[in-house]
């Protein structure tokens, strides 16, 4: 459940574009159920007044949007930005990727977010209407006539359980309350799989990833991934391919898209959560980060715009490939 | 003719079905929350789920599929043939959805110019289909013509809370329930008319299906010869405008068919294989010249129009969308058929969009 | 890359060397030029700096059949172009780590410094890295069977 309403958020949308401070609002489209929300861009009240939605179910991470829509858009863009999601603004001016001058930030307050999968699990396929209510989401569905009462914290997304930090690292104005770095549980998982022995990794990662079909959703919605031509689409790259057609495919498309961003990747979940066969993908980001913090000091992606990235770096005394494997078997 | 088997021996029928050729079951996948296709070995047990998160398009149009080799020696090259012998086999809980996309598929793929590798996977399986007793809210393939409680199939079934009811409507339907009676101690009879309790769950489906929230989802406005009235159409601009161009609507499709052809090179030679493609990617039937559909929005386009209008257009006015509904379901930014169509046919009596 | 070491009875690791021009591949010289013997499953790979290596070709190797993968750069400090290997050294760290972590064998990957003037040392790293694969055996965990057709 989100403190902050979506009145708030419509009513700082609506000042704005009064006040002609923007011209486009960036924000969540309603659609046709209570949980498929669409990213879009409002140009007039009475568009936010109808179609605006904040609600648990507000995933999308807009920060890769303003790339394009920078672009494309003539006058300032108002963007709703979730303290996950500030990471990623940063990182991308960190590239110079969009004009900072053409954006207009409000960080918003997050409580977390709802992973509908979790949901459609405890209270069956077949949801009619998803209401919020206190600290519960009140799920009806199509077959029972009483609604199911799910606490909103069981069902929270993965990235929203082991979230970093509630702190909006950049924002032009703050919605709700300024939140606090947390420490969290985030590389548990990966802890876990370090402790397991070569093969048990080896068949872990062959059983996830024989189950990728290749969509590219991980590399197309993630902020890092913003290559105008992206190595396995470019026909002379000699890397190019489609398909998993074997098992080293699936593992060197994994390998790279998950390299290519390491020092990069703010690890805000949004490969894990678009994946349409749930792949941990997060699993893979998160052992680079886990890398990099203790080979080469803590290190936090986009925590302000223009910092040096760990692999465009080096100190002297840098340890060597030889002596990585120390802890695990 | 119908035939029945009581439900606690339904893994004793998959285990008759099996042993005479391989059989094809819905299983869940506990740590994603989803099901697939697995073969049947003891044990398994048949999803209750829905569907699928990969449609049985997979069977006859697999994700890869090699096509032949190239050897060379010396200046001598050899072209081989990869294909094996298919073996028979069937697959079990194809819902009615998925069902209707295998004539899609046979549209393309068997009519004009038969392509030998889909014509003999599909010459080889039979299809059980199961008829829905819970559709969901992502349903609508009422919008199609397609009644979800009397599947397409070579075999078409019904489960009820005591028995499975089995009804051969193919000639290759027919012969599969022959091989499996000739094994079987469980299969009975049931004589020809529709079983009560069948007749009761159909009823509770379809008062189910009038209350889905895309009921009302119509395609009365689209089909064969309506390019020009939307093909220019302001929306597709607002539609598109947050399309990521991933190919997860296209590969959980079941009956989006386009692929692409492409040559990998071995150690010692070269093999041809054909991989799914799909029209929302950068490089969709790249060309010297680059892809004709340069922007998102016209690859957005074109996967819609293609099964709204172009499709239609050629085949005798069916539509090649089913309504599975995976792709409302599983798109990242929750761009789907249903709100296009609404879209691009506003309804003036207040409709929501 | 055309290799054939397909019978398990005579089997010889294929092993890929990426040397870089300036140090390593002059290294290797030195050991042919002082008669110095290394398996002749060694295929060197010339880059003109290790810091051109790109992961890609790692990955490559492996999947055209070899069996192990070792780096040769300048020793750090003395990159011919100043810095090149020390973003190798933060590359290659991370990218091996990655592979051990899908469980891929780590003694399949390997860095190894060594200067143009340690012929010796070239000599004795391949022997070394050489027979540590083979101990492992084929290469089954990261290879494409397309290949091998």
């Amino acid at each position: 459940m989100q403190k902050l309403t979506r009145g708030e958020l419509v009513r700082k949308a609506e000042e704005l574009l009064d006040n002609g401070e923007v011209k486009h609002v960036l924000g969540w489209r309603a659609g046709e159920f209570d949980y498929d929300l669409t990213p879009s861009v409002f140009d007039t009240k009475d568009d936010i007044e109808a179609n605006f939605r904040f609600d648990d179910f507000c995933g999308p991470n807009f920060s890769k949007y303003l790339v394009k829509k920078t672009r494309e858009l003539e006058g300032k863009i108002l963007v709703f930005l979730k303290p996950c999601d500030t990471y990623s603004f940063n990182e991308l001016l960190t590239e110079h990727r969009f004009d900072r001058e053409k954006v207009y930030v409000v960080g918003i307050e997050c409580s977390g977010m709802a992973d509908i999968f979790k949901i459609k699990e405890i209270a069956g396929e077949g949801i009619s209407k998803i209401e919020p209510d206190g600290e519960y989401l009140s799920v009806a569905s199509l077959y029972d006539d009483e609604p199911v009462k799910i606490k909103a914290s069981d069902v929270l997304e993965e990235r929203c359980i082991n979230c970093k930090s509630k702190k909006h690292v950049v924002y032009d104005e703050l919605l709700g309350e300024e939140g606090e770095e947390q420490d969290s549980g985030r590389f548990e998982e990966v802890e876990k799989l370090e402790k397991m022995t070569s093969e048990e990794r080896f068949g872990f990662w062959k059983k996830e990833l024989s189950r990728c079909i290749r969509c590219n959703a991980c590399r197309d919605v993630c902020p890092a991934c913003t290559c105008e031509k992206c190595v396995f689409d470019n026909p002379d790259s000699g890397t190019q391919n489609k398909s998993p057609a074997t098992t080293f495919e699936e593992q060197n498309f994994h390998i790279i898209r998950a390299y290519h961003v390491a020092g990069r990747c703010t690890d805000c979940g949004e490969c894990s959560r678009v994946c349409p066969q749930r792949i941990p993908l997060h699993l893979l980001n998160r052992k680079f980060i886990k890398d990099i913090d203790s080979f080469y000091g803590d290190y936090q992606a986009g925590q302000e715009a223009g910092q040096r990235n760990p692999l465009i770096d080096y100190t002297q005394n840098d340890i060597d490939p030889s002596e990585i494997f120390g802890g695990a078997k | 003719m119908i035939y029945s088997c009581e439900i606690s021996h339904l893994d004793d029928l998959f285990k008759e079905i099996s042993s005479f050729e391989k059989l094809y079951l819905p299983v869940d996948e506990n740590e994603s929350l989803s099901s697939r296709y697995e073969v049947y070995s003891e044990g398994k047990k048949m999803s209750d789920r829905l569907n699928t998160v990969r449609s049985p398009k997979d069977f006859f149009f697999p994700q890869t599929e090699n096509l032949m080799a190239f050897k060379t020696e010396g200046k001598k090259i050899d072209i081989i043939d990869v294909r094996q012998e298919n073996e028979d086999f069937a697959v079990f809980g194809v819902r009615a959805c998925d069902a209707r996309a295998f004539k899609v598929l046979d549209n393309v793929f068997l009519k004009d110019v038969p392509d030998s590798y889909y014509a003999d996977r599909r010459a080889h399986g039979t299809i059980i289909s199961l008829a829905c007793s819970r559709p969901v809210e992502t349903c609508f393939c009422h919008t199609f013509d397609i009644d979800p409680t009397e599947p397409d199939g070579d075999v078409k079934s019904w489960k009820t809370e005591e028995k499975l009811y089995l009804e051969p409507v193919t000639e290759k339907g027919n012969k599969f329930i022959e091989k499996l009676l000739s094994v079987s101690d469980i299969l009975k009879e049931e004589g020809t008319e529709t079983p009560a309790d069948v007749a009761k769950q159909k009823e509770q489906t379809k008062k189910i299906i009038k209350k889905l929230p895309l009921y009302s989802l119509s395609k009365e406005k689209f089909g064969a010869g309506k390019t020009e009235e939307y093909f220019n159409s302001p929306e597709w601009d607002k539609l598109s405008e947050s399309c990521l161009g991933c190919g997860t609507c296209t590969f959980v499709c079941p009956t989006c068919q386009c692929y692409d052809i492409k040559d990998f090179k071995t150690n010692n030679g070269v093999i041809r294989y054909r991989c799914w493609d799909s029209c929302m990617y950068s490089d969709f039937t790249m060309m010297a010249a680059g892809q004709p559909r340069h922007h998102q929005k016209e690859r957005f386009r074109q996967r819609f129009m293609h099964k709204l209008v172009y499709y239609p257009t050629d085949y005798d006015g069916l539509f090649s969308c089913v309504g599975c509904g995976r792709c409302l379901q599983k798109c990242p930014i929750h761009m789907n058929i249903a709100k296009v169509m609404k879209t691009l046919t506003p309804v003036s009596d207040g409709g929501d969009k | 890359m055309q290799v054939n070491n397909d019978t398990e009875k005579d089997y010889k690791p294929l092993i890929v060397a990426f040397c870089c021009n300036w140090c390593s591949y002059a290294g290797a010289d030195l050991a042919g030029n002082n008669r110095l013997s290394y398996p002749a499953d060694v295929k060197i790979i010339r880059v003109p700096c290790s810091g051109r290596l790109n992961p890609l070709f790692v990955l490559r190797a492996f999947q055209r059949g070899a069996d192990g993968v070792i780096i040769c750069g300048c020793h750090p400090g003395d990159c011919h172009y100043t810095t090149g290997n020390y973003y190798t050294r933060r590359r290659m760290a991370l990218l091996f780590s990655m592979l051990d972590y899908l469980g891929i064998e780590r003694e399949r990957t390997k860095v190894a410094w060594i200067s143009a003037a340690e012929g010796q040392r070239f000599a004795e790293t391949m022997n070394e890295f050489t027979s540590q694969v083979a101990s492992l055996g084929k290469n089954k965990r990261l290879e494409d069977l397309r290949c091998k057709n």
